[in-house]
């Protein structure tokens, strides 16, 4: 059981405080799949550092009883001295994990071939986003956290990363964070979205993708991004 | 705030997790090419070894119970111990902030994965050093090696909890580090590297003794050189200054976990 209780976020910026998350609170148990929606700049991605821990919230608690992965595909930490095969032994040293076994797995996702050995310098975008994707893979978790941009990629791409996760760790929890709502449509039974620092939860995920459009039917098109 | 794991899964993460650290930040820092890890003994070397010959040129010589190369190597060794590892860690939170996605990866962790290899470097380097010039003749063997090696740990204690407390700071400011490399600078000749206190005029000792390090070269010398040197040190002082340094780095370091915006 993953569970967040009545988690603030605020950050400090030059004009005073600014929150970004108010009382958040949910709870997701063992393979469920939460969709929550939220136009730019509503907090997802805070949201999903507060549930992996990067960051921790101003007030309440997140709390983890079971294993939550670094936000999906997240590939920030890439070093760029290190090669494709370092950063997998990192990642697989820092989650206790042996990576010889992964490296067929690796090599063939990320279709790097000698470059997999290579400094990640030589690497282009294509490249560093699969090995980022594949490094998120290489360890188990029992529930993934999936920021938007893994969306980001060729169709074929796309559908590998999917392939991946949601039919081979179907039976995992995740957590979707997007604004694209097709994807929670396909993937998720509960969806929420996250309006001006709240989170609302809706029965189905057509309820709140209606709820969606009209938060950002209520913006300005400038505002709204 | 996950379902608190035993000391013992404490000790296992945290031990696996500074493992990682260290081979990447040994990748990183020194790369494959050329003589790769081993940059990490040889640059605190040539440091050494040039500021032995500077000083030899330079015939700063007080006392000739103590070769000059050994005075050096002692002195200068000892500097590197608090203010490499401190400088290192000014920029190590921002430089590895992403790594903290990966919520087993703590501030104190990237602190103190720069600060053991800095310590470790220095004392590699310090060790083959005196050995070789011990072999060669241009220094004595260590009198008493367990009081150099009591220093040593003393110097090693007040490097770590600095370099902690400094990087730590830095997270929250960039005038910690503003100001740390122009006092690094002003505390080197002050840092008893170049001088014996007993050297100083019996007014001015109380002044170069409020530095804790100072104590821990004493100690060294002390211990290197024997009786031909009357060092003055205070190991209860230099200990309290270590422990309430340990105690305010590591309170800011848990600080700024919480204060740092990935």
């Amino acid at each position: 059981m993953l569970s967040l209780e009545h988690v603030s976020k605020t950050y400090a910026t030059r004009h005073g405080r600014h929150e970004v998350l108010r009382d958040v609170s949910f709870k997701l148990g063992r393979g469920e799949h939460l969709g929550i929606l939220g136009r730019n700049g509503a907090g997802k991605s805070t949201l999903i550092r507060l549930i992996s821990g990067a960051e921790r919230p101003t007030a309440g608690i997140v709390r983890r009883g079971m294993s939550v992965s670094w936000p999906l595909a997240f590939g920030g930490a890439f070093q760029v001295n290190l090669t494709g095969l370092d950063n997998l032994k990192f990642v697989c040293r820092i989650y206790g994990v042996d990576y010889k076994p992964l490296i067929p797995f690796v090599e063939e996702f990320t279709e790097l071939g000698k470059y997999f050995r290579e400094p990640v310098l030589h690497y282009s975008q294509g490249m560093l986003t699969r090995l980022a994707f594949a490094l998120s893979m290489a360890v188990e978790f029992d529930c993934f956290l999936i920021d938007e941009a893994m969306v980001v990629g060729d169709v074929r791409f796309h559908e590998r990363c999917h392939l991946e996760l949601f039919h081979k760790r179907k039976d995992r929890a995740f957590i979707l964070v997007t604004h694209d709502a097709n994807v929670i449509q396909l993937y998720c039974k509960n969806a929420c979205v996250l309006h001006e620092g709240e989170l609302i939860a809706f029965s189905t995920v057509k309820e709140a993708y209606d709820f969606y459009l009209a938060t950002l039917g209520a913006q300005p098109l400038a505002a709204a991004e | 705030m996950e379902d608190q794991p035993s000391l013992r899964r404490c000790l296992a993460i945290q031990f696996r997790v500074l493992h990682a650290l260290l081979m990447r930040e040994v990748i990183t820092r020194f790369g494959r090419e050329n003589l790769g890890v081993l940059w990490l003994v040889g640059e605190p070397m040539l440091f050494t070894v040039g500021v032995a010959t500077l000083w030899t040129a330079s015939g700063m010589h007080h006392s000739s119970a103590m070769p000059i190369v050994a005075f050096a190597v002692t002195g200068y060794s000892s500097v590197l111990m608090w203010r490499n590892s401190a400088s290192r860690c000014t920029a190590a939170v921002a430089q590895n902030k992403p790594l903290l996605y990966h919520r087993n990866v703590q501030v104190l962790d990237v602190l103190l994965t720069r600060t053991i290899l800095e310590i470790g470097g220095a004392t590699a380097s310090f060790i083959v050093l005196s050995s070789f010039f011990i072999f060669i003749g241009w220094m004595p063997p260590p009198g008493d090696i367990l009081e150099v090696f009591g220093g040593w740990l003393m110097l090693a204690w007040f490097g770590a909890s600095l370099a902690v407390l400094i990087g730590a700071g830095t997270a929250f400011s960039e005038v910690v580090d503003r100001l740390w490399h122009p006092a690094s600078y002003l505390l080197f000749p002050l840092s008893g590297a170049a001088f014996m206190v007993d050297w100083m005029p019996e007014n001015l000792r109380w002044f170069v003794l409020l530095l804790p390090m100072v104590h821990g070269t004493e100690i060294i010398r002390e211990g290197w050189f024997g009786a031909v040197v009357t060092a003055h040190y205070d190991l209860g002082y230099m200990a309290s200054c270590c422990l309430v340094l340990t105690l305010a780095g590591l309170y800011v370091q848990r600080q700024a976990r919480l204060h740092i915006e990935v």
